[in-house]
């Protein structure tokens, strides 16, 4: 027998209310509630990133994660990083310059990542960056163009606040 | 979608216990990450799941008047990484959860879950052996606590009875106060990988630092379930801080191990590593404490 919940919730900086199948994923939630179509359907089992999502602050993937459980949550999607009439934020530029995507397919959850680290305000070493963004599988770049983008973002945000 | 016959939430302990008894066929959630990949891969498909994960109670590391380590059974690994409680006493659970899967699993999976799953590879075993962990589950009669060891019973299979949760893992200061400890985990890939052999040895040593007043070993993929190693403990106990010592007491883990062939690797393999792992994590830990070599 089917089984709902109502669920209230933040996303993107939108309180919403929905009602959800207790059977669906965030990802069903964001994809086919909300049309967050950045938050990709990859393998489903918490291995390849492409639906990270930030919730409260900190990285999940949404595969593995209820919608029931995102009651009272604040969650973020890449959709939230566009300016008001749909400019890329630093870190997506970045990821466009550096040619950091190819398909493009895993980029949103590593640029949600990215974004968790760079909120941080820390500075980090190419090591730490490259466990920081192991939760990702990228087909295409080989990885190094990715580190690139969010090193050189994290470097030009520092150097905004240290000036 | 997941294929979940039920879904029963609870926001308390006293709530995931009646839910436990009114339910006794369901599963108990909690931060998912192994549940909803054995769901998918059909392990656990059309079950009924208790979701434990609202219960914010269990979240969290406090150091309890008597000096023990008490962590809530929800708490994440990321969590437990990051606790200055942990990074203060018990750094090597730290460390060691920090090798599980990738940062969202750390974020998602918890201490509790990583348990209960009864699982020889959990990252977080191991370590939680060394350090003779307590494992706190409460159920409709109370709280009921029992050394880790007596916790795992055979290959997935641990003893939570069908009214209880696990609400809680307990380092008592005993176990901790004067120890250092290090874990190396051995994989294929340095991320979202399970332990071909996982290690935490943990070290006490004298006063002067000369010798091994005190020493814990366990192994993770070691066995059906993590385990002491308790020959060599018993050998190196007492003994001078040595590299004799050292190679001694790894080359008699081998008396307790029992690692098996897999598709991860041969029993040789992990018996070659088990002694190696050992020997490095002696080293460290030694090296940690104070002691010279």
């Amino acid at each position: 027998m089917a089984q709902f919940k109502e669920i209230h919730c933040t996303i993107n900086g939108k309180s919403v209310t929905t009602v959800v199948d207790v059977r669906a994923s965030l990802t069903d939630m964001l994809r086919n509630d909300f049309r967050l179509t950045s938050v990709k359907k990859g393998c489903e089992v918490g291995e390849c990133g492409a639906c990270n999502v930030i919730i409260d602050g900190e990285c999940f993937n949404s595969c593995l994660y209820l919608a029931a459980w995102a009651d009272g949550k604040e969650i973020r999607t890449l959709e939230g990083l566009l300016g008001p009439n749909g400019e890329l934020s630093d870190i997506q530029q970045a990821f466009v310059d550096e040619a950091a995507i190819q398909c493009g397919f895993c980029t949103p959850g590593f640029i949600m990542t990215a974004v968790e680290i760079l909120e941080s305000g820390k500075r980090y070493s190419d090591e730490e960056l490259r466990k920081l963004l192991s939760g990702h599988l990228c087909r295409c770049t080989g990885y190094e163009n990715i580190l690139r983008a969010v090193r050189k973002t994290m470097e030009k945000r520092l150097a905004a606040r240290e000036n | 979608m997941y294929d979940l016959a039920a879904l029963y939430e609870a926001n308390s302990v006293a709530e995931a216990v009646s839910l436990r008894l009114a339910h006794p066929e369901a599963q108990i959630l909690a931060g998912g990450t192994d549940v909803f990949v054995q769901m998918r891969e059909g392990k656990r498909a059309g079950k009924a799941l208790i979701s434990i994960y609202g219960i914010d109670a269990l979240r969290g590391v406090t150091l309890e008047e008597d000096g023990t380590i008490r962590i809530g059974s929800l708490t994440s690994f990321s969590h437990i990484t990051k606790d200055p409680i942990i990074q203060k006493y018990i750094n090597v659970l730290g460390q060691a959860v920090d090798m599980v899967g990738g940062p969202q699993i750390r974020n998602a999976g918890t201490i509790g879950g990583n348990t209960c799953n009864g699982v020889t590879s959990a990252d977080s075993a191991s370590t939680l052996f060394a350090w003779d962990a307590i494992v706190e589950l409460t159920g409709s009669s109370g709280v009921r606590r029992l050394p880790i060891q007596d916790f795992y019973i055979k290959a997935g299979v641990v003893d939570i009875r069908p009214d209880e949760i696990q609400t809680a893992i307990l380092i008592p200061k005993a176990a901790y106060e004067g120890y250092f400890g290090h874990y190396i985990k051995y994989a294929m890939r340095e991320a979202m990988d399970i332990a071909t052999t996982g290690c935490s040895v943990n070290v006490k040593l004298s006063e002067d630092k000369k010798a091994i007043e005190d020493v814990r070993i366990a192994y993770g993929v070691a066995g059906p379930i993590p385990m002491r190693a308790g020959t060599a403990e018993a050998l190196a106990k007492g003994q001078a801080v040595s590299a004799e010592t050292i190679s001694s007491f790894a080359k008699a883990v081998l008396e307790d191990i029992h690692p098996r062939d897999s598709w991860r690797a041969s029993k040789a393999f992990r018996e070659h590593i088990a002694v190696e792992l050992a020997r490095r994590c002696l080293t460290q830990s030694i090296l940690l404490a104070g002691g010279a070599l």
